[in-house]
């Protein structure tokens, strides 16, 4: 038996993705057709969605919202990180309010946040930072917290300057778990923006999610989804490939 | 670390005592719509009134009820399906992959599709709340199931453990700080996904409080509710705590 020669794992994945679409793809006639479809006709819908201008103008929102939010949660957040990581008064003070305030669920102030800055984009991208800020902020102060002293000691001493020893003692260092920061910072800033736009929404994503669900449209709402969860997956796998690349200087495969 | 602790607790203490004051300054300066934000008497006097009429039992047993459901779907398929997995390192490899990467699709896109399924009540928090929670937990059982030290498993076994034993004298202490995490954050989630679910569309719970109150225009209700609802979390979050502690000692 440990002679049998298995397939490669991504060759199973692939496989094994296959036979689950084919499962449903078979099964889902025998359902409440209102509820579900088959992904055949989910992938024609892709099609149908995207020939309406109002869908594509949602998609684009979302994309700017979610952008936005991703940019401002990364400079605010590598900002107090870098802060709090370094400064050892500025740690003890700020940080157990930083973990304090990252454990509340944000959700409770969404119906606040829009009666203050109304039911725009813009109450997208603030909430969309108020979830993505906090990771890249604990994961800032932590990357810059594992530095050994002694590098930057031994920077100093041969006369590095502080912008000599940011670029080139912090940043390689910090570099590979920022990544890692920036992908929860990803999957947060999605959570927010995406919780925002279902709970109310003029003319976003949430206004189709909503109009696809109440008239039973199946396909196009599994085609919305698949769209919108094919996008946050390329960006998932981008980061994970800049990651490994900016890890490559440990040495480590 | 009790100087540590009682500074970490000094400056919680801190922040609060600024943020209630500065509400106070803020919501009774005139600059700010009564709407916007009531000055903190009147939530507190709305909370105690939530309280002493009981009308806050009735959101609050919806929602933990919504939790505990969807966390106990979650962490025992989480864990079988995880242990499962990483048994053999063939189907780690293939299935590691796959799950990160559906843990990277957020979620809550798939809410509209549970009220579809399962309706506009508690179905839907739980079937959402059980599928975000789901993947932390299988992966971090993975994950520490795994890396346990191979000598460790081959020396138990050659002492004569086995079964029973080798796994929960062995594998799981091993496994469990890793695991934990997962359960922990597995937790966090789930709430959320429940509180977030609540708010978006329901007929009941907590988030569907606050998201009534704000719907009413009624100020006072609203903040009181996500007092209470930021006043669970951190209970939440100090049961945890202290778990992992009492977990890390053993």
């Amino acid at each position: 038996m440990k002679n049998l020669r298995l397939p490669s794992a991504g060759v199973t994945r692939i496989a094994l993705v296959a036979v689950v679409l084919v499962i449903w793809q078979i099964a889902a006639p025998y359902g409440n057709p209102l509820f579900i479809c088959p992904p055949s006709s989910a992938i024609i819908a892709i099609g149908h969605i995207l020939s309406n201008p109002a869908v594509r103008g949602a998609l684009f929102t979302l994309a700017w919202e979610l952008g936005t939010a991703f940019v401002l949660s990364i400079v605010l957040g590598l900002g107090i990180g870098l802060l709090l990581g370094l400064s050892k008064i500025a740690r003890e003070a700020l940080m157990p309010i930083v973990l304090l305030l990252y454990a509340t669920p944000q959700i409770t102030i969404l119906p606040v946040l829009i009666l203050i800055v109304g039911i725009g984009p813009l109450s997208k991208v603030v909430f969309g930072v108020t979830h993505g800020f906090f990771p890249v902020v604990v994961t800032a102060a932590a990357s810059v917290q594992g530095v050994r002293p002694l590098l930057m000691t031994s920077a100093r001493s041969m006369g590095a300057n502080p912008w000599q020893r940011f670029r080139y003692v912090l940043l390689p260092h910090m570099l590979p778990s920022f990544f890692t920061g920036m992908r929860l910072c990803l999957t947060a800033v999605l959570l927010g923006v995406l919780l925002a736009e279902l709970f109310s929404s003029t003319n976003g994503i949430g206004q189709f999610t909503t109009t696809f669900t109440q008239t039973f449209d199946a396909p196009d709402l599994f085609a919305l989804i698949a769209l919108i969860a094919g996008g946050a997956v390329v960006c998932n796998e981008a980061l994970r490939v800049l990651e490994r690349r900016a890890s490559r200087w440990k040495g480590t495969s | 670390m009790s100087v540590a602790r009682s500074a970490t607790r000094l400056a919680i203490l801190g922040f609060l005592i600024v943020l209630i004051l500065a509400w106070q300054v803020a919501a009774t300066s005139g600059h700010v719509s009564g709407i916007i934000l009531p000055p903190p008497l009147s939530v507190a006097a709305e909370m105690l009134q939530l309280v002493r009429t009981g009308a806050v039992l009735a959101p609050f047993r919806i929602t933990v009820f919504e939790v505990a459901i969807a966390y106990l779907i979650a962490t025992s398929c989480g864990l079988l399906v995880g242990y499962a997995i990483s048994r053999a390192p063939y189907s780690v490899r293939v299935f590691e992959p796959l799950l990160s990467t559906l843990f990277a699709i957020p979620a809550i896109l798939l809410y509209p599709l549970y009220t579809l399924f399962f309706g506009i009540g508690s179905g839907s928090k739980i079937a959402l709340g059980a599928t975000i929670s789901f993947f932390p937990i299988v992966l971090s059982t993975i994950t520490g199931f795994r890396s346990i030290e191979p000598v460790h498993a081959t020396a138990a076994r050659a002492m004569g453990a086995r079964g029973w034993q080798l796994f929960s004298r062995v594998l799981l202490p091993a496994a469990f700080p890793t695991v934990f995490a997962g359960l922990r954050v597995g937790l966090t989630l789930c709430f959320l996904s429940v509180l977030g679910g609540e708010t978006i569309a329901s007929f009941g719970g907590l988030g569907h409080e606050i998201a009534n109150a704000a719907a009413d225009m009624d100020p006072s209700t609203m903040y009181a509710y996500i007092v209470i609802v930021i006043a669970l979390a951190a209970a939440l979050n100090i049961a945890l705590s202290r778990g992992a502690a009492i977990g890390a000692r053993e």
